[in-house]
């Protein structure tokens, strides 16, 4: 019985997990379905303006949208190449010893608050490209630029690590195939490990893109909080999804208003986007599972 | 060895075109390798100025007053101004969010590694829920924590509210790592106490659970040093107001370190702005300590085995 008992209450722990996720769902639908029941779907899908906090409030979340791809666009352009390098220098190149030392370092990056990014954004990367600006429009004092370039450096760590692993779980007999055949390391790396590795690779950037899209406290900082236009423009700031939800967020808007109610259905529009993105990087990683382990 | 083995399918190759070719994939093999290393370079180099700025911008602060002193509203007291009531607030809202995790997580972990029959769906299915969860971005834990806990259950902007929404953005974490520290308890331990006539949790509590004990306590430390550093969900939990008092309870209101320091970011004066580069410095010294508490205790275990 007692055996029993044990098993049952280990098993409602489990639960909490799908509780936590059904509790997000419910958080999010009812005051979305209550918000579009005061501005239509359409409207706030194809809306150019996002003006919940002026006197003429629109609701249209591209400009929301717009900034949060640029940002992620800009970080991603960064952290990939930079990620990937990184994991292919760990997995093929370094010797046991110093990849014993690097990794923990690389921890370190994934482990600084994002408070700390977004600071270091706005305060030293922010003035560093305005004095060295090269065009006569200098960026302005909080921009989607410097944002993108400190969580480009976030993320990192992300891409490095899964795409490593990826990597080392390409079975050691392709690699040796290969210098049987007098490759060099490099031709090893490029032509032999990284197509093996391919799917998980993949999957490191998916999963990247999607810490991207879902980072807020950089780009609340950073990024500026216009969002009344649509900006394609990395040096003007214009707020994210995450940075208008953070923003909003942070007054006590009253209960029940259509403002109050636009916090949620951003946040389910971000809680799509990045649980689709997510499975995506599953699926990818459980196909270089599969096919070698 | 001179014959040019990348292309060996197009034949015979001139032996001096052939030592050509193989000095420029040695030239390309080290270019490779130092592009390689430069990308390395440049993660540590943003690392490294991002510590020695924050350091640098939050020398003159970096002083008992930052932990004696309260936040001062006053802008001629800015000198006198320090982050007491967040540093005791992140300490209560973590303590209480490691009692609600930890065991939670830990118990999820036994459950699914232990006990659970992986061909049953609804198994499959709580394993697929943990990976999901770890994605979702933080901010939509703190609409969870505001539409429901705070609002529908009442709980309202106090630190119970912060420490159970943070215990659930941190409890796949604590569930994954725990899942891994007990996957490498060897098969045989558990084999040998089944042969003595111990039950399933028997076994458990008394041989696996012990033997995962670094992996476990190591999965813990970093799962809450990520609750420390969290910012986003706490800002539509109300840690953002400005708060000159210690907590007294678990009902209180609160601000904590990240929040405190992406108050005095917002603030246009000069001299907040060095408070929050020592604010920095102080959560940073929190987070390597826990860190090297981890260290040691991955490596006390390594010596044992």
């Amino acid at each position: 019985m007692a055996e029993r008992g044990v098993e049952a209450l280990l098993f409602v722990a489990a639960t909490i997990g799908v509780l936590t996720t059904v509790g997000i769902i419910i958080a999010l639908v009812f005051p979305t379905i209550d918000f579009f029941g005061d501005v239509s779907i359409v409207k706030f899908l194809t809306g150019d303006a996002w003006t919940p906090l002026f006197a003429d409030k629109q609701y249209g979340v591209l400009p929301l949208l717009v900034a949060t791809l640029v940002v992620t666009a800009i970080a991603t352009l960064i952290a990939v190449p930079l990620g990937l390098g990184a994991a292919i220098y760990l997995a093929e190149y370094a010797r046991p010893k110093v990849r014993r030392a690097l990794k923990p370092m690389l921890e370190v990056l994934a482990g600084i608050p994002t408070v700390v990014y977004g600071f270091f954004a706005l305060v030293a990367i922010g003035p560093l490209i305005r004095d060295y600006w090269p065009g006569g429009d200098k960026p302005s004092f909080q921009n989607l630029l410097i944002a993108s370039i400190a969580m480009g450096i976030m993320i990192v760590p992300t891409v490095a690590s899964l795409a490593e692993d990826a990597m080392t779980a390409v079975p050691r007999s392709l690699r040796q195939g290969a210098y049987a055949l007098a490759s060099s390391r490099m031709q090893v790396a490029t032509r032999v490990v990284f197509p093996a590795a391919l799917s998980g690779i993949v999957a490191a950037i998916v999963l990247g893109v999607s810490r991207a899209i879902g980072e807020t406290m950089i780009v609340t900082i950073a990024g500026g909080l216009i969002s009344d236009r649509i900006l394609f423009n990395p040096i003007e700031g214009s707020a994210t999804m995450t940075a208008f939800i953070a923003s909003a967020g942070q007054g006590d808007l009253p209960l029940g208003t259509v403002e109050y109610k636009s916090i949620f259905a951003v946040g389910a529009l971000l809680f799509i986007i990045t649980f689709a993105l997510n499975i995506v990087s599953f699926r990818l990683v459980r196909r270089f599972r599969e096919v070698y382990e | 060895m001179a014959i040019d083995t990348s292309r060996a399918e197009t034949g015979y190759v001139h032996p001096s075109a052939a030592a050509l070719k193989r000095r420029r994939i040695r030239l390309g093999d080290t270019l490779f390798r130092l592009a390689l290393q430069f990308c390395l370079f440049v993660a540590f180099a943003f690392l490294a100025s991002l510590l020695i700025y924050v350091v640098i911008a939050g020398w003159n602060r970096l002083d008992l007053r930052l932990v004696t002193n309260m936040p001062s509203g006053l802008a001629s007291r800015a000198d006198e101004s320090g982050l007491q009531s967040a540093l005791t607030g992140t300490l209560w809202v973590i303590g209480l969010t490691a009692l609600m995790c930890l065991p939670t997580g830990i118990a999820a972990a036994i459950y699914l590694e232990e006990y659970a029959d992986n061909t049953r769906w609804y198994n499959r299915f709580l394993e697929l829920n943990i990976q999901n969860l770890a994605g979702v971005p933080s901010i939509v834990f703190g609409i969870l924590g505001l539409g429901i806990i705070a609002r529908v259950f009442g709980l309202g902007f106090t630190i119970i509210t912060a420490a159970i929404v943070l215990s659930l953005l941190v409890l796949p974490v604590v569930i994954i790592a725990t899942r891994e520290a007990l996957r490498a308890v060897p098969p045989s331990i558990r084999l040998g106490s089944y042969a003595l006539g111990a039950t399933k949790w028997q076994t458990v509590r008394r041989q696996v659970l012990p033997a995962a004990t670094s992996g476990t306590a190591t999965g813990s430390i970093l799962a809450l040093s990520r609750a420390i550093g969290e910012a986003a969900p706490l800002i539509l939990l109300g840690a953002v107001t400005f708060v000159r008092f210690n907590p007294e309870g678990i009902f209180s209101q609160y601000t904590v370190l990240p929040i405190a320091i992406f108050n005095l970011i917002k603030s246009p004066q000069a001299e907040l702005k060095e408070l929050a580069s020592a604010g920095i410095v102080l959560l940073l010294i929190i987070l390597v300590l826990m860190n090297s508490i981890a260290i040691v205790i991955r490596n006390r275990a390594g010596r044992i085995k």
